[in-house]
């Protein structure tokens, strides 16, 4: 059996384990795709299932905390843990929606990593993490008013104004972003404006 | 026979100059800029390169970098100016004494570069004045060195003692 086999073995019968512990009415969906894996969970769910792959499937590495912003979707947001043993024998993707204005469970209880991702996650999507014991601003500065990776934020960014602190301006797009379309043949395909700005 | 004038004597005295005190003020201070090195991306390592033995910027005079503020007479901004970062590097250059210059070294001190972005200052001349801007993403070291004998150039031409008589003539008024 080729260790790839082995870990996809593993991340199929952890996932399969962590259905048959919680079943349907805490885990939304499981998929894989490539030989990852992912489980989809219910927000309410997030914190009790992830101490329980922490604890018990041994994901003692929590590689990072990311989020989704689907506007247009409701729920909207979707909060996103990436799980890992330290021997790199397995992987898991851990997702669960959030919608605007909900809290979630913070893991710095669980991982101490998740203390400044989650910080991102809060200060560029503006999620916010309930038990997380320093839930501040972490790349833009406190008082920030906006939380810039969200979808109708403009890259280009907007003016804001903290006396002594910081500033900031829009940045000139002219016309741009210039960004390629992908799939289309190699004229259409170059990079161009899209007259967003 | 005794001379007794007052004159040149070459055998005693020798390697005199005479020249005009604005013209020595200037020579002097264009041979002996010390930088601040603003280094706050990748334009820095080519900051540092210009530093070392090889392009050896202390051919310039401007070997001395000086991580204080009060020591130095020309800051070199090399790299990116985010807004976070933006107010501390003006506090810096209020701190430098005068007389002082600016070079905004690379695309992004000079105008935000490829960074059209939300968390970037759009060139370092918004907050501060910019005597030399220099072009590249980064600058090869050889363009630093054009940038500062551009500088060097400019401060030549400068009138420190007139401008200080008229300094003193405002403040009297």
């Amino acid at each position: 059996m080729s260790p790839k086999a082995k870990k996809a073995g593993k991340q199929r019968s952890d996932s399969s384990k962590l259905r048959k512990q919680f079943g349907r009415t805490k885990i939304r969906e499981m998929r894989e795709f490539r030989g990852e894996y992912t489980v989809v969970v219910k927000l309410e769910a997030l914190g009790e299932i992830l101490a329980h792959c922490r604890d018990v499937l041994g994901y003692e590495l929590l590689l990072d905390v990311s989020s989704v912003d689907n506007m247009g979707d409701d729920p909207r947001f979707e909060i996103v843990y990436e799980l890992a043993t330290m021997d790199d024998r397995k992987h898991l993707r851990v997702k669960a929606p959030v919608s605007e204005g909900e809290e979630i469970a913070s893991s710095v209880h669980l991982w101490k990593t998740a203390n400044w991702h989650e910080r991102e996650v809060y200060d560029m999507m503006g999620l916010r993490f309930k038990g997380h014991p320093n839930l501040k601003r972490i790349l833009m500065w406190e008082g920030y008013p906006y939380h810039p990776l969200r979808k109708e934020f403009p890259l280009a960014g907007k003016p804001s104004e903290m006396p002594d602190v910081a500033f900031s301006g829009v940045a000139p797009l002219e016309g741009g972003p210039f960004v390629t379309s992908p799939g289309a043949d190699r004229v259409r395909g170059e990079p161009r404006a899209k007259g967003e700005s | 026979m005794v001379q007794s004038h007052a004159a040149y004597d070459s055998k005693v005295e020798g390697n005199i100059i005479f020249t005009r005190l604005d013209s020595a003020i200037n020579w002097m201070r264009k041979n002996s800029l010390w930088p601040m090195p603003m280094g706050l991306a990748c334009c820095a390592i080519e900051l540092m390169a210009t530093g070392a033995a090889r392009f050896d910027i202390a051919r310039f005079g401007a070997e001395v970098m000086r991580f204080s503020p009060r020591q130095a007479d020309v800051m070199i901004v090399s790299g990116t100016v985010t807004y976070k970062m933006a107010l501390a590097v003006r506090r810096i250059w209020e701190q430098m004494p005068e007389p002082k210059w600016c070079i905004a070294m690379g695309a992004c001190a000079s105008s935000g570069g490829m960074y059209r972005s939300y968390a970037v200052l759009q060139g370092i001349d918004q907050l501060l004045p910019v005597d030399v801007y220099i072009s590249g993403c980064p600058p090869r070291p050889e363009a630093l060195l054009e940038g500062l004998m551009k500088l060097q150039r400019i401060i030549e031409k400068e009138t420190p003692i007139k401008d200080q008589i008229a300094g003193i003539r405002e403040a009297a008024l």
